[in-house]
């Protein structure tokens, strides 16, 4: 793929965990105004790999630029005024459990315009209406399911109209129906609004159903990435089994473990 | 031998790294003060929930430690004949140092455990990194604002402790104990020094808040983000409150009271 129209760009990016290799030089690029998949297992680091593009934790080695700017080398308030025009989705919505749905999505507008209450009111509500949750606004963050939570971040996410959106497993948690408004919303805030959006998800169907392209990591590789075509043709093992869920094949379903037997029948202290 | 030597330059290296990094974070809280004051709303309910919800803890233990003092006061002086000291007794303890100590040892177990909680829950929570991401400073959206409440706070609930504890010496001195009135309260007006005495226990109240709040919004701030890091965080905090308020009092009283 070009680089040339990439809005962000990961170069030679080596990241580890104690001992354990969370990327082994890996680079790709995300195109302006695509939506751009990032799939593999859980546990592989796709987590991880947004939290890097958004600075919250650093490389061992590569660098991360975004709109041109390396973003483990931004001053700090550089970083924020990037960060505001970045949307983060988490995985576990990240709601702020002492404010109501409302005040939640009313949140960054509060903090960083100074819009009049009225004016915040109708664009909450028009966010609020484009996840489904209009009639929610005044539930806590503790009366909403885990599917509703996300779709509240989502809400709060697109609040200051950002260039671009990371969403960690959107997916996970929604009913078929709150499903595929899902990935109609995400596919029409990236046409309408032009926004640039990164999937992580392991939700293989929604995924290939939006996205433009692909990158498929494992083992802290990219062991595949193309057009959703592509990556259905791909003749890679590695590609092929995680796209079709086959409990066999290069991937292992187990976290590096000694053999099973012989761990059953030793006994002594770790 | 070794092995303990080993165990010892471990834990003193780990302390200095906490110290340090605590220190950081408290400069970076400090810097983040300033824009406490133009959010008086953020203040209001920090001041709400970390000290007026304190009132009734500091006031009935008040109440009762002025009481006991003077009971135990006036079975001490009346044996000297000197029970009109009574007053001065038992305002001169409050004020100089149970005063002080105690309100910010109850403040580290009602208030200040509260803030560890809270804070290395919306860590667990993901609610910290959400607002960073958000290009909204956690230190200065959630952590100084209760630093300022729980600095105002804690020498305010002092002053109430205090004058709580010399109503309730008064009610059991010359309510039960039949010390004269007039005594108690004259006496205790004319040998309580402004400067030496009110100031300086106002001044180790200041001291006390500022440590305790620190320690227990380090503790939340760094905590390990499961239930159980969280859990450890809270006893840290009440523990090292604790610690830091009695040695603090030792050497401010040393330097205050003591010709030393
Ligand atoms: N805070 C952490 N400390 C240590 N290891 C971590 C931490 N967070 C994640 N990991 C490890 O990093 C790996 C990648 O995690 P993550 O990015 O959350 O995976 P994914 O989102 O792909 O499921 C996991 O194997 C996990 O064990
Ligand atoms: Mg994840």
């Amino acid at each position: 793929m070009s680089f040339d129209n990439n809005l962000v760009s990961v170069q030679h990016l080596t990241f580890s965990r104690g001992d354990r290799i969370i990327f082994d030089d890996i680079s790709l690029g995300i195109q302006r105004g695509k939506i751009t998949a990032i799939m593999g297992p859980s546990g592989t680091g796709k987590t991880t790999l947004l939290k890097l593009i958004g600075g919250q934790i650093f490389p061992d080695a590569g660098t991360v630029e975004i709109n041109g700017q390396n973003v483990h080398t931004l001053a700090r308030k550089d970083l924020y005024s990037l960060r505001r025009r970045m949307g983060m989705l988490f995985q576990s919505g990240a709601l702020l459990t002492d404010m109501n749905v409302y005040d939640n999505v009313a949140f960054p507008l509060r903090e960083h315009t100074k819009l009049t209450e009225s004016m915040i009111r109708t664009l909450v509500l028009m966010k609020l209406h484009a996840v489904g949750l209009r009639g929610a606004r005044n539930l806590m963050p503790n009366e909403l399911s885990g599917g509703m939570a996300r779709r509240v971040a989502l809400a709060r996410a697109i609040a200051l109209d950002p260039m671009m959106i990371m969403y960690d497993e959107p997916f996970t948690g929604q009913d078929p129906i709150s499903m595929a408004t899902l990935v109609q919303l995400i596919k029409s805030l990236n046409t309408i609004l032009g926004l640039t959006s990164i999937i992580v998800s392991h939700d293989v169907h929604e995924t290939i159903a939006i996205a433009d392209y692909i990158y498929v990591l494992s083992h802290g590789n990219i062991v595949g990435q193309g057009t959703p075509e592509e990556i259905n043709n791909s003749e890679s093992e590695w590609v092929q089994q995680f796209m079709q869920g086959a409990p066999e094949g290069p991937v292992h379903f187990h976290y590096p473990a000694p053999d099973y037997i012989e761990d059953l029948l030793t006994f002594d202290k770790d | 031998m070794l092995n303990i030597l080993t165990k010892l330059g471990k834990n003193t290296r780990c302390s200095f790294n906490k110290l340090g990094k605590s220190g950081f974070f408290l400069g970076q809280v400090l810097i983040g003060v300033g824009d406490v004051f133009l959010r008086p709303r953020l203040l209001s309910k920090q001041l709400y929930s970390v000290g007026v919800l304190s009132f009734l803890i500091i006031t009935v233990s008040g109440l009762f430690i002025g009481m006991v003092l003077s009971l135990q006061g006036y079975y001490i002086l009346s044996s000297f004949g000197a029970e009109e000291a009574l007053g001065v007794m038992v305002a001169a303890s409050l004020v100089r140092e149970l005063g002080p100590v105690v309100t910010a040892l109850l403040f580290a177990g009602r208030a200040g455990s509260a803030l560890t909680a809270e804070i290395g829950l919306m860590k667990a929570t993901e609610q910290l990194s959400g607002m960073e991401m958000m290009a909204i400073d956690p230190i200065k959206r959630i952590v100084a604002p209760r630093f300022v409440a729980g600095l105002i706070s804690v020498p305010l609930l002092t002053m109430l402790f205090s004058a709580i504890g010399i109503i309730g010496g008064h009610l059991v001195g010359v309510g039960m104990l039949g010390v004269d009135e007039g005594s108690y309260w004259m006496q205790m007006q004319s040998s309580l020094d402004f400067y030496d005495d009110i100031l300086n226990g106002v001044i180790k109240s200041l001291v006390f808040g500022f440590v305790v709040t620190w320690i227990a919004l380090y503790e939340g701030y760094s905590a390990v983000p499961t239930s159980e890091g969280v859990s450890g965080a809270t006893t840290r905090t009440v523990v090292n409150s604790a610690f830091a308020t009695l040695g603090l009092d030792f050497i401010l009283t040393a330097l205050m009271f003591g010709d030393i």
